[in-house]
């Protein structure tokens, strides 16, 4: 994707606001882009590739991240597409080696930050940041996004932060990049963002190093870094795993707090069904490298469509149900993306791979299809009854 | 420690009146000490220690799965570490099967190494990457001298198998395998000599959800056909009350609460205990807003330097004055559930209201 997106969409097709409108009206009558063709997509369910500046604020069309290696293409994404709206939390689910990581750094632009890695990378697809593409971009132009507009919570506080500069001088230099101010207001702005994110005496512990830290105040503290240039994207990947109950029990309300006040848009990843539960409005489920289930976190909660989603549930201990004597896993093993299965990712384990009619569920790849309404897709090969008929009479009971 | 070793005796005598400790305890443990010096300047003077075990009391029964949950640093390992003898108490006693076995050499603890065996976290780290799944799992007979019947191939074979792996699998190595399966290799070692105990520590936390249930299912599966004991280590609470019959809650080098599981989970008494339950995220959208969670604040105190009295009070709700004088010992309260609280939750008084984890009738 060398040419830009911007100039083959026709006039006149700025960030409207309010998701009413949908799909993008063809603005003007040029036929130069042959897809211009009406979605009749339902809501939340992003345009096909190449149709123009979207209305979201965030979308993600048909992103493809490859690397190429010895041993083959590595396909960690391949084909994912969502929308997100300012003040919306969106929580992706997967295991790992599934592409959730791959996939917010993409859409960070990490992939491309230096040249050694675009060397490394096959990315195609489109990436829409508030009406910009970041895709195509220059990376100079995506690094200047970076840490103003969207920003990122990583998983490992220790092995993010540096070791050698204090916790308060990480900061100044993350606000310094994109504000031109003298180093004693960006100070003051360290010290009133740590007193933000909850960190005790802010303007002693400024001056610490991230070792003298505790874990839930490192990641305290790398949440304060996110946040200091007030960011409309807040990617969070796995931003609790290394920490105790207690602790991320805080740091899932700090970010839903915050999330209030600055009325961003969240991308929390994790492997955490729980975790999700706690902060997500919409649910995207990938697997292979791809989202098999994405619908409102309710939804696909309380009438999840995909055999994987019921497999995650059911491998899941649950803390708030009558003790079930023994878990459901799924058989097998999750795939390489070097030689993803043919057809459905999910066949080889799949306990219903062979309820559709001709081998279908291993030769052709299920395409993401309406489920259930109010925007919840799911590909799976199984007709639409027999997935409700399967959920409530065997999965359901069990959980 | 005086201090402890009278808790120690104290329990020991709570102990015999339980109504299901009838059975010999398999492991008995009293007053359990492991602190680590730490050495200052050229002479390396002791100038404090790091209180990872603090003074522990517990029984494991034969046959029981015994869960130990707590936030990292609260001993948890090290206590684990301690039961197999892989470390070297500071104070207190272990006895297996009745036998003295807390400062054994390491000569004469190999004969009990058949009888007590430990499962690994790290399912990368805990497998020799130069050794083939044969050699490991065979290893186990070499060291104990064991000629198995059949042959020492034939029953690294039996036991992948029993492990479900392919007995094709004996000449692989182990970067040959997924995470799920190396725990299943780490399993079959452990169980290869046949032992009475297994001590696993955080035996599923590196596996993705779908291994964690393969692997989970299978410990079960295990115990039922071979009568394995388990000791369970792990930070997982939802993990903890599906795979244990009895449940200890350690904090800061403590076991703050020791207790069957229905009666942990339905009314905790610990307000630790309640505060760790409450802040399990469960996959329910519906309950984030239902739910009243205790948000416990600040982080766990350092153990070089642990809170007098009761430990917990820094960052209990409940703290009085005496919690921060006299250091609750762990008693017996309602049927045997053991709690080390001057303000127990769910007390025989009061109300078990409010309890996360309740089904039907708590409290």
């Amino acid at each position: 994707m060398t040419d830009s997106p911007d100039s083959t969409t026709g006039p006149a097709t700025g960030p409207t606001a309010g998701s009413g409108t949908g799909a993008t009206a063809p603005a003007g009558p040029p036929a130069t882009a042959p897809d211009l063709t009406k979605t009749g997509a339902a809501v939340g369910e992003p345009a096909p590739a190449g149709s123009g500046a979207p209305t979201a604020f965030l979308e993600v069309r048909d992103l493809k991240v490859h690397f190429p290696t010895d041993d083959g293409i590595v396909k960690s994404v391949d084909g994912l597409s969502f929308t997100l709206e300012k003040g919306r939390t969106l929580g992706i689910v997967g295991e790992s080696g599934s592409g959730k990581s791959v996939t917010s750094l993409a859409v960070m632009g990490l992939h491309r930050a230096s040249r050694q890695q675009r060397a490394k990378v096959d990315m195609s697809g489109e990436i829409w940041l508030d009406g910009k593409e970041l895709v195509g971009a220059d990376p100079d132009e995506v690094r200047r996004l970076r840490g103003r507009e969207m920003a990122m919570i990583f998983q490992d506080p220790l092995s993010a932060l540096h070791p050698y500069y204090t916790v308060g001088n990480q900061i100044v230099e993350a606000y310094r990049v994109h504000h031109d101010v003298d180093k004693k207001t960006a100070r003051k702005r360290a010290v009133e963002m740590l007193d933000r994110v909850g960190i005790p005496q802010p303007d002693k512990r400024v001056d610490d190093h991230p070792h003298q830290f505790s874990g839930g105040m490192r990641q305290r503290a790398m949440i304060a870094m996110a946040l200091v240039n007030n960011p409309e994207l807040l990617i969070a990947d796995e931003p609790t795993t290394a920490l105790d109950v207690t602790v991320q029990a805080q740091i899932l309300d700090l970010i839903r707090d915050l999330q209030k006040e600055f009325g961003s848009a969240v991308i929390i990843i994790t492997h955490d069904l729980g975790v999700v539960a706690e902060l997500a409005d919409q649910l995207l489920v990938m697997y292979g490298g791809r989202c098999i289930e994405r619908g409102p976190a309710d939804k696909v909660f309380y009438e999840p469509q995909h055999p994987y989603t019921w497999g995650l549930l059911g491998s899941m201990p649950r803390i708030d149900r009558e003790q079930t004597e023994r878990l459901i896993p799924v058989k097998g093993s999750p795939p390489s993306l070097i030689n993803v299965p043919g057809g459905c990712a999910f066949n080889p384990r799949c306990p219903y791979a062979d309820l559709p009619k001709d081998n279908v569920t291993r030769t052709v790849r299920p395409e993401l299809r309406e489920a259930g309404g109010g925007g919840h897709v799911a590909a799976c090969h199984l007709a639409q009854e027999e997935r409700e008929r399967i959920w409530t009479e065997e999965i359901a009971p069990k959980l | 420690m005086t201090e402890t070793e009278e808790t120690g005796v104290a329990a020991g005598t709570t102990d015999g009146t339980d109504a299901s400790a009838d059975a010999a305890p398999l492991l008995k443990v009293r007053g359990l000490v492991r602190h680590f010096p730490i050495t200052k300047g050229l002479l390396k003077r002791q100038v404090g220690a790091v209180q990872a075990v603090d003074g522990i009391d517990f029984d494991v029964r034969p046959g029981e799965t015994l869960g130990v949950v707590g936030e990292s640093g609260c001993g948890k390992s090290t206590m684990g570490r301690l039961i197999t003898r892989l470390d070297e108490p500071t104070g207190g006693s272990i006895e297996f099967e009745g036998r003295d076995i807390t400062h054994l050499s390491p000569g004469r603890l190999r004969p009990m190494r058949r009888d007590v065996q430990m499962i690994f976290q790290d399912p990368y780290g805990s497998l020799n990457p130069r050794h083939t799944i044969g050699g490991i799992v065979g290893t186990p007979f070499r060291l104990q001298g064991v000629e198995p019947e059949g042959g020492v191939k034939k029953e690294v074979q039996r036991l992948l198998e029993l492990v479900g792996l392919s007995p094709e699998h004996y000449n692989r190595y182990p970067h040959e395998f997924s995470g799920g399966q190396r725990q299943r290799i780490g399993i079959a070692r452990a169980l290869a000599l046949k032992p009475k105990l297994v001590v696993a520590d955080e035996p599923v936390s590196a596996l993705d959800v779908s291994i964690q249930a393969q692997v989970v299912n299978l410990m079960d599966d295990l115990q039922d056909e071979l009568g394995l004991t388990y000791v369970i280590i792990a930070h997982d609470l939802s993990v903890i009350r599906h795979v244990s019959d009895r449940i200890a809650v350690m904090y800061l080098g403590k076991i703050v609460e020791l207790a069957d599981r229905k009666s942990l989970y339905e009314a905790p008494m610990h307000p630790y205990t309640k505060a760790l339950l409450s802040a399990v995220p469960v996959p329910d959208p519906k309950r984030r807003t239902q739910r009243d969670r205790i948000l416990l604040t600040g982080d766990v105190p350092s153990p070089i330097d642990p809170p007098s009295g009761c430990r917990f009070r820094t960052r209990c709700w409940k703290a009085t004055e005496v919690c921060s004088t006299t250091e609750p010992p762990l008693v017996a309260l309602r049927g045997g559930h053991k709690v080390a609280c001057h303000h127990p939750e769910n007390a025989p008084e009061s109300v078990g209201a409010g309890t996360p984890g309740t089904a039907g009738s708590g409290g």
